[in-house]
């Protein structure tokens, strides 16, 4: 069986290497922060572009209110739940493997979050007025409205973020007293001062680091099932065809986790290629994780069947004639790639071959991330295009090059965040993976010992 | 600011129209169209256009769905095997319905539109915000969205066309919703004259401008709790009540109902200010 991690590791050789990851890493790391910046620089275009003429550049019309920003938008927010998987729902279950990830992970979970807060602001017609959603005090007593769902959306994904940025940092304070010991003196150094508080290691401290970990770990938890669900509400709770559907909460969730988890996997690979990461990243966490996508895959692929079902057996007509513009109509394309990248392409997860072959699951795990992202897209266009009646059927609109310049953008966004963070803060988390060589060391030596006495 | 306060401002800021709440008094605000009087000649969707201050956004933006007809005429091709000219065509004059349980007002995140006592869905543009989740939740999908700064936009009123702008009706900036009203500018002066003389508006006071363009006087308009208007009337003689969301009426031996009035998708239960008279068919004179 192969090990999540060598026992001979030194403890200073993994401080090392971790804070060798913030000085310098391959080549490769700069090419792809230029190429990052770049593609922010593509979205702020746009977006000022349409800032300035009116939400028309985007080609939205009506029908079509909503386009890719929405879509854009469940995605990013999917894609923060795989952080919290990793760090809170793993850590509470002792699964070991998740220490040397899941660091990155909640910087993942965050940084989505972020990006898809840019989505909301992108998709308003009058951004400047974007504090109305927000219940702030205000001399005449005016309210946003508690009955909508968009309201409840803003208040979950902004719990959401504050708690996510505060279980990362706190998460972190023992790795970034490490970092302060030893760096030279300098701007980091003080930031790095700053951050880890104080932390000199003391019992008490690390016993009340302990207690605040868990607590907010179990506090995420609960939030993280919230948010999508309430994403989803934005169209469950709605009355169009194709989006009344009971099953949206769970369906959301599953498919934030599946996109997550897939988020992981592409990272895992970069990282470790890039920061040189090869003896923490192991390929067998590498395993575990494709095998864990896998299992989220199933569930989505069931949960997406369920919704089918349910809607061709349902009564709802407009419903089930969505349903078939989606496999037939101008989306059918889009609807078969997603059906294709979501339940067929992790069927390679399967094997154990390609469980370990990083060139597959790379390549894997952008599809299903495409998939994904077909997914969201799948939910909100159709319905659009195929309303109620006749009148409000628009099956030819696409949009524009500026909806798709922001799209495209985001994920530049997404990556700058991401590869700004890994080279200011330790992307492995140092402590827990001290305590993972520890404990493996320790397994280790009861193995033998044991072994002595039978003789 | 305290949970309290919010829920006593919560009850004042939200009714549940019509079925549960205090009924419309001294007002509610109906119409009711007969597509067999209409012609389909967009008379009303061009007064609208001229009471309204709609933005006329030419040719192209037109094609790419983006016209703000608050009243539209929708033109649907009878499918009996004859070929233009000689194919026959149904219309349907469609705007805002002001929905009793608007799906519209329940999902604005900021509160932009809301229901007024008497019975119109109203939008606030200052308010509005523009996340258009109004228009997304809209099973006619009558509420337009201003997806360019229309006032700003050289051809949408044309140097003598602006002199034609309505000084009772704002224009909207980029960015928010707007739909149908009612004619509520007219329909708030008429108020205020019968206030002034200590009278309930009178059936015929106020018109709609797409009432009053109509050649054929297809569209009623009036106050459906004043048991003399023509609204209540028709809306009575076709057993047609606002608070169902299945209407029971007399049936012939058939088992079918010969009363011509109906509201469109009332069986989502948004409950419909408008009710339509049904075209009698000519195959079935």
């Amino acid at each position: 069986m192969m090990k999540d991690i060598s026992e001979d590791i030194a403890w200073a050789k993994i401080n090392k290497d971790v804070l060798k990851s913030l000085e310098n890493p391959r080549k490769l790391y700069w090419v792809i922060l230029f190429i990052a910046i770049a593609m922010v620089g593509v979205a702020v275009g746009c977006e000022v572009y349409q800032y300035n003429i009116g939400m028309g550049v985007a080609n939205m019309d009506n029908p079509h209110m909503w386009g890719l920003y929405i879509a854009t938008f469940i995605f990013w927010i999917g894609m923060s739940h795989s952080g919290t998987l990793l760090s809170a729902i793993l850590h509470l279950m002792h699964a070991d493997w998740r220490k040397p990830i899941y660091r990155f992970a909640e910087a993942m979970t965050t940084f989505s979050l972020m990006t898809a807060g840019l989505f909301v602001a992108v998709h308003l017609g009058r951004v400047w007025q974007i504090y109305y959603a927000i219940p702030y005090p205000n001399g005449r007593m005016v309210w946003p409205n508690f009955q909508s769902p968009l309201l409840w959306d803003a208040m979950a994904i902004f719990t959401y973020l504050s708690s996510s940025i505060l279980f990362l940092y706190v998460g972190m304070i023992p790795d970034l007293a490490i970092v302060r010991d030893n760096m030279h003196s300098g701007w980091r150094k003080k930031l790095y001062s700053a951050l880890a508080l104080g932390w000199e290691g003391t019992d008490r401290q690390w016993r009340n680091f302990r207690v605040t970990y868990l607590t907010i770990a179990c506090f995420l938890i609960p939030l993280a099932v919230s948010v999508h669900s309430i994403v989803a509400s934005d169209f469950a709770m709605s009355q169009q065809p194709g989006w009344h559907i009971t099953s949206f909460p769970p369906y959301f969730v599953a498919g934030a986790l599946y996109s997550g988890c897939a988020a992981i996997i592409t990272l895992f690979i970069i990282l470790r290629y890039v920061f040189k990461f090869e003896e923490y990243m192991t390929l067998s966490i590498l395993k575990k994780i494709v095998r864990l996508t896998f299992a989220i895959a199933m569930v989505w692929t069931y949960l997406n069947l369920i919704e089918y079902a349910s809607v061709w057996y349902g009564h709802d007509q407009a419903s089930k004639d969505v349903l078939i513009q989606k496999a037939t109509g101008p989306y059918a394309p889009f609807w078969w790639m997603m059906n294709f990248c979501g339940s067929i392409v992790p069927l390679l997860m399967f094997f154990k071959r390609f469980q370990t072959n990083i060139p597959v699951m790379f390549a894997v795990s952008l599809l299903l991330n495409l998939g994904m992202w077909l997914e969201r897209w799948m939910i909100v266009a159709p319905t659009f295009s195929h309303g109620y009646y006749p009148w409000t059927w628009d099956h030819d609109q696409w949009p524009s090059l500026i909806q798709w310049g922001i799209v495209f953008g985001s994920f530049g966004w997404f990556t700058l965040l991401f590869m700004v963070f890994c080279k200011v803060f330790p992307s492995v988390s140092m402590y827990e993976v001290k305590e993972m060589v520890y404990h493996r060391k320790q397994a280790t030596k009861k193995l033998a010992t044991a072994g002595k006495g039978a003789h | 600011m305290s949970v309290s306060n919010l829920l006593e401002n919560w009850s004042e800021f939200r009714h549940l129209h019509p079925v549960d709440d205090v009924p419309h008094d001294p007002y509610k605000w109906a119409m009711s169209i007969d597509l067999d009087a209409c012609s389909g000649c967009n008379a009303c969707s061009v007064a609208c256009y001229a009471e309204n201050n709609l933005p006329v956004v030419g040719k192209e933006k037109y094609a790419h769905g983006q016209a703000m007809h608050w009243m539209r005429i929708e033109r649907y091709w009878d499918e009996d095997g004859r070929e233009f000219p000689d194919q026959g065509a149904q219309f349907l004059p469609m705007m805002c319905q002001q929905c009793e349980a608007a799906p519209c007002e329940t999902v604005c995140p900021v509160g932009a539109t809301n229901h007024t006592p008497d019975g119109i869905n109203s939008q606030i543009y200052n308010r509005c915000i523009g996340s258009r989740y109004c228009s997304a939740n809209c099973p006619f999908k009558v509420r337009y969205f201003n997806w360019y700064d229309y006032p700003t936009t050289d051809n949408v009123w044309p140097a003598e066309m602006n002199q034609q702008l309505n000084p009772d009706v704002t224009v909207r900036g980029k960015g928010v919703m707007e739909k149908c009203t009612f004619c509520i500018q007219r329909v708030t002066v008429a108020k205020n004259n019968a206030k002034n003389e200590g009278r309930i508006v009178h059936d015929g006071d106020v018109q709609t401008a797409c009432q009053q363009a109509c050649p054929t006087s297809a569209i009623s308009f009036g106050n459906l709790v004043d048991k003399e208007s023509k609204v209540y009337k028709q809306w009575k003689a076709q057993q047609v009540e606002l608070d169902k969301d299945a209407q029971a009426k007399d049936k012939n031996e058939e088992g079918r109902s010969e009363l011509r009035g109906y509201r469109i998708f009332e069986e989502l239960r948004p409950y419909p200010s408008v009710m339509y008279l049904e075209r009698v068919r000519e195959s079935a004179v």
